[in-house]
């Protein structure tokens, strides 16, 4: 197992917000973690990366529990964070925003170059020193991930990487997302877009109202309509 | 004309130290989003350490090596502050940030006292720079020369700092988002201790720097910290471009407004930071900040007016401090009655705060003008106490008019930077305008009507004023006027897409609560016989922030507890210690640290969890909530 | 001459980019029209012209005749703008009624009123408007408890106050899940045709715009490249290339050949 969440308890003050969440991640495959808005799947990531002051519960990381480390010791480790809104430097260029991801060489995983990421983006290699504000939300989704890309990790939390982007553009991020994992990462992605998911994931979980409602493959989700209608409202 | 030019050189040779700590305290917001009050606390410290290491070690490289020594101890001191007490109010309200680093200024002030005396000390001349050169036929300070050139090789090394090194962009991207920082594998811990004894670093270099000058002495802390305030205003917080042309741009003003308007030269300053916050409301080189955080408005219970057993509870309340004169004495009755009169003042502060969502770090202006409108129409008109009471606080009104138009244009700490500095200018008006206010002397013999002379009598008048004062503010929370202040604080944007003129309203509540902070200042001119310009200080503001606080940001009417509960201390605390401002500064810290919601705001949430019907609601709500917010 | 909106020329640049060129369109009473497009391609900048927010350079917008040129928002809103945001924008210290009230009470001009209780003024108001988008059940609740889906409802209820012709709609659906995506739009045209709103949205959501808009509009780059019915929109080859892609992201039942 790549990556190994159990019991995982969040709260923010007196609410308790996810209720013994548990995943498993195995090593290259893409698992998507689905749930409508609300449902607690930003928690659980933000939970996992160590942004969630309040969690009780294991993170076992490459077989190293993690769970009591500071959020920058997690992503050291190789456990990558892209979050929702993507949250780009906007005054830095796209070049500095590679340089903040920036981390030392990983044995045995997969070493990124800012030149490399412009080969897997190609829109960013145009556009090196302008500043992140100025960009598309397309461009700027792709910069996120490339900056997390920067850090070498052997795993990526994906936090809703559709949102707000034109159906042409989730297309190309899907394309990305494929050829992460033919480079031999772990992929987590979570999503409402049930075609994005499609596309991409080997398994699925469902979480609603902070737990974990459904797990399986995505081909058991497609047999099993009235889960879907039942968690996801489709 | 040559004379003019040597000005101009003075001017530069001043901007320097101001550039630097204006510098540093941009530096620290950036990246910590915290104004550090305490930044000329240790610009003073810088100044004092050096003094006393210059004194000691004889010859250039000693003098030298004392001014980069004093400032490197001074950072480290800064850092263990960062460490010990920022670290953890990281996540806390502005409002709460900047009070804990104005207890440590507190602090400090009694402690440099007590360390190195309350005489103004004279430190060496600079080795090598103690002559001077002959300039236009004139003789300039070699010093001052050396001073020019420092500012601009500063400003150079801080943009190749922040420009071409990992560490100066980690700054600048933690500038943006501090937890996306920490996200991408960053230890941000050590990246703002660094960030924080950098800019504490300037600071007391800056202080160090001006041994050679002036004098050390203990007041240099909040004279200077007014002054870096206007610059950042000016320049706009976070740039350090904009902190370096704002430094020059002040310390000329300085320079030439002492030949112009020598008794008030700070009104040149004012004149251009009201010129440059209209054309430009975040600075020369400031960028508007996305989303202040408001000073209130975090809760998600709405606030309710009383049911009618807790109105009768209020009124048995007030029915039971009106009895008090039959049972207290005269000293008694006397405390009673500045502790109603700072029960108006801090409701008045409350208002502005959480229904207006705009924390005023100089409310004290308006409570001081209405003194002096009162004590102007005792002195002036020979008007009895009634008539002096009811005209007095227009002149807090009238103040209110004219800051508020400009102070309601910012928000956050800009807002809070800006009405601090509007007070210092009223305080420095009241200090210097000797004629008229009798400046430090203040003005004296003004005393109640017969009928409210005797203690009871005033104690009675206090009540009765608090009372209707406190009850009105409570009213207009309640009004479409108060829904309008909150909508215009939970949300601006949705507020003006339903056609709310924010400006406007916010204007308004900061017009109604200079008003009653006016009539709270005329009261206590009648309580005191005398108006002092201490009345406009910066304690006296301080110490409203502090009731409100006590009180709870969140509640409607906390503040009258909290003024009750802090006042009635303050007054015991002076009796008991010569080092109040020391206690004062750690009770502040430790009740930012202990009571972030206040002792009212405490009591509702423990009555909330006894009685929380909804549990799961709620949680839903919160999960939505920080889902959303992401 | 029922033309509720009337869009002509409108003109934009920022710093010599073009943000919007040459765009002209016009919106009829009781219809719902998409405005969709690459991010980027001005589609925010539109609708803060729209309401007032920004300044066109050039080009004139009449909302029933009326050219609103110079109108500060405000203005614009009591000609009968309303406007609901993608993130939600809601009053967090309210219940949910004490939201429609303010927006009430600045509709009718009373916001200034010093005295009396706020909440009991325009209540029977805020109630009906409740009514309609179906949160009469929810009215007393503080709005900072309610579910994702019913913010968004008081956001619509809230944009209603002022009797509005025109509502403009940021990403209405954003962060929704599809059914009660479906919900929120179908209320939203039942009200629009009831009461005679013409509704401007813009949306990434392909399910939604096909399903719902009665009219699309394609942005890009500043300019539009395509207007006409969700079916015509989406067999433009143009269209395709530069925004849909291939169809991957969207129902079936709204793809090239199976529709119509």
């Amino acid at each position: 197992m790549k990556l190994q969440v159990s019991n995982l308890n969040s709260h923010y003050g007196p609410a308790h917000i996810l209720y013994d969440v548990g995943l498993e991640v195995g090593a290259g495959e893409v698992v998507a973690l689905l749930g409508r808005n609300g449902a607690g799947k930003s928690t659980t990531f933000r939970s996992i990366v160590g942004l969630v002051p309040q969690r009780a519960g294991t993170v076992v990381f490459d077989g190293e529990d993690v769970s009591a480390l500071p959020t920058y010791e997690i992503v050291r480790r190789g456990l990558g964070y892209v979050p929702e809104d993507r949250r780009i430097f906007n005054q830095l260029t796209v070049e500095e925003n590679f340089m903040v991801g920036r981390q030392a060489p990983r044995p045995g995983v997969a070493t990124w170059s800012p030149e490399q990421l412009y080969v897997l983006f190609p829109n960013l290699g145009e556009m090196r020193k302008r500043p992140g504000g100025q960009m598309s939300g397309g461009e700027q989704q792709m910069l996120t991930i490339g900056r997390t890309l920067m850090g070498n990790p052997s795993l990526v939390l994906l936090d809703e990487p559709s949102e707000g982007l034109a159906p042409k553009i989730v297309e190309q991020m899907a394309d990305a997302i494929l050829t992460m994992k033919k480079q031999g990462l772990s992929i987590v992605i979570s999503e409402q877009n049930l075609h994005f998911a499609k596309l991409i994931s080997d398994r699925a979980y469902i979480i609603e109202k902070g737990r974990i409602r459904f797990s399986g493959t995505m081909a058991d989700l497609e047999a099993n309509p009235e889960i879907r209608d039942a968690y996801l409202a489709v | 004309m040559e004379f003019l030019l040597v000005q101009a050189l003075s001017g530069l040779a001043s901007a320097a130290s101001l550039f630097l700590v204006a510098s540093g305290l941009s530096i620290i917001f950036g990246v910590t989003r915290i104004v550090n009050f305490a930044h000329g606390a240790f610009y003073m410290l810088g100044a004092y350490v050096a003094y006393m290491l210059t004194t000691r070690l004889a010859g250039p490289i000693g003098f030298w090596g004392a001014i980069l020594a004093a400032s490197v101890i001074v950072a480290a001191m800064g850092a263990l502050m960062e460490m010990v007490l920022l670290r953890r109010i990281y996540h806390a309200p502005e409002l709460f940030q900047l009070l804990a680093t104005f207890g440590v200024t507190l602090m400090v002030q009694d402690l440099v006292v007590v360390i190195w005396g309350p005489e103004d000390l004279l430190g060496p001349r600079a080795p090598g720079l103690a002559g001077a050169v002959s300039l236009f036929g004139r003789m300039v300070p070699t010093y001052d020369l050396f001073l020019m050139v420092l500012g601009p090789v500063v400003l150079g090394a801080l943009w190749l700092l922040f420009h071409q090194t990992r560490w100066g962009v980690l700054v600048r991207a933690a500038t943006q988002d501090r937890e996306m920082v920490a996200a991408l594998g960053v230890n941000q811990k050590w990246l703002f201790t660094g960030v924080f004894a950098l800019g504490v670093f300037l600071a007391a270099l800056g202080g160090a720097l001006q041994i050679p000058r002036t004098t050390v002495t203990h007041t240099m802390d909040l004279s200077v910290i007014v002054e870096v305030f206007v610059v950042v205003v000016i320049g706009g917080l976070g740039s350090v471009l904009g902190a370096f042309v704002a430094a020059i741009i002040v310390a000329e003003l300085n320079a030439f407004g002492i030949l112009i308007l020598p008794q008030i030269s700070l009104i040149m300053v004012f004149l251009v930071m009201a010129v440059v916050l209209v054309v430009r409301p975040w600075g020369l080189f400031g960028k508007a900040e996305s989303a202040p955080r408001p000073a209130a408005g975090l809760t998600i219970r709405p606030w309710r007016p009383f049911s009618t057993a807790e109105r009768v509870a209020v009124a048995v309340a007030v029915a039971a401090v009106a009895t008090l004169p039959f049972f207290l004495g005269n000293y008694a009755l006397t405390v009673g009655a500045e502790i109603l009169i700072f029960v108006l003042f801090a409701a008045s502060l409350h208002f502005i705060m959480t229904v207006g969502g705009l924390a005023s770090f100089g409310h004290a202006a308006y409570f001081g003008l209405g003194a002096y409108g009162a004590a102007f129409m005792v002195k002036f008109l020979g008007a009895p106490m009634e008539a002096a009471l009811l005209v007095g606080p227009v002149l807090g009104l009238v103040g209110a008019v004219l800051f508020g138009w400009f102070c309601v244009r910012l928000s956050g700490v800009y807002f809070a930077m800006l009405t601090l500095a509007f007070a210092q200018i009223a305080w420095s008006i009241a200090f210097q305008w000797v004629d008229v206010t009798g400046g430090d002397n203040g003005l004296l013999g003004i005393w109640p009507s017969t009928w409210a002379a005797r203690p009871q009598g005033f104690f009675w008048l206090a009540l009765a004023v608090a009372v209707i004062g406190v009850g009105l503010l409570r009213m207009l929370v309640f009004s479409p006027f108060g829904y309008g202040l909150r909508a215009v604080r939970d949300s601006t944007l949705r507020a003006e897409a339903i056609g709310l003129d924010r400006a406007r309203l916010q204007w308004a509540a900061f017009v109604v609560a200079g008003t009653f902070a006016g009539i709270a200042g005329a009261l206590y001119a009648f309580l005191k016989g005398s108006v002092f310009p201490d009345f406009m200080g910066i304690p006296t503001s301080v110490d409203g922030l502090v009731m409100v606080l006590l009180g709870g940001i969140e509640t409607v009417s906390g503040a009258v507890v909290g003024a009750v509960l802090y006042k009635a201390l303050a007054i015991w605390l002076m009796s008991q210690t010569d080092l109040s401002k020391l206690v004062l500064g750690a009770v502040i810290v430790v009740v930012v640290l202990a009571f972030p919601k206040g002792v009212v705001g405490f009591i509702e949430d423990m009555r909330h969890r006894w009685f929380a019907p909804k549990k799961a609601a709620a949680e839903a709500a919160t999960l939505a909530k920080v889902e959303a917010a992401r | 001459m029922s033309l509720l909106l009337q869009v002509e020329n409108l003109e934009k640049s920022y710093g010599g980019v073009h943000a919007v060129r040459g765009v002209t369109f016009s919106l009829e009473a009781g219809t719902l029209l998409a405005l969709i497009g690459p991010n980027g391609a001005g589609k925010s900048t539109c609708f803060n012209m729209l309401n007032g927010q920004i300044k066109p350079d050039a080009g004139t917008i009449r909302i029933d005749g009326r050219d609103i040129k110079g109108l500060p928002p405000r203005a614009v809103w009591r000609l009968g703008v309303g406007r609901t945001f993608q993130i939600t924008a809601t009053f967090s210290s309210m219940t949910v009624r004490e939201n429609v009230q303010v927006a009430l009470l600045s509709f009718h001009g009373l916001i200034r009123r010093v005295f009396g209780f706020a909440g009991t003024a325009c209540r029977a108001e805020a109630e009906g408007l409740l009514e309609l988008v179906g949160l009469t059940s929810q009215a007393e609740r503080p709005c900072g408890e309610l579910a994702y889906g019913d913010l968004k409802r008081l956001e619509l209820a809230v944009a209603l106050a002022n009797q509005p012709r025109l509502l403009l709609m940021d990403e209405p659906t954003a962060g929704m899940a599809p059914k009660e995506r479906v919900e929120l739009m179908r209320l939203t045209a039942e009200i629009a045709r009831e009461k005679g709103i013409g509704v401007l949205f813009t949306e990434h959501d392909m399910d939604v715009v096909f399903e719902h808009a009665d009219a699309v509009m394609v942005l890009n780059r500043g300019q539009l490249i395509a207007r006409g019915t969700p079916l015509e929109v989406r067999r433009d080859p143009q269209v395709r290339a530069i925004y849909l892609g291939e169809g991957l992201l969207y129902d079936a039942r709204h793809r090239e050949g199976s529709a119509a």
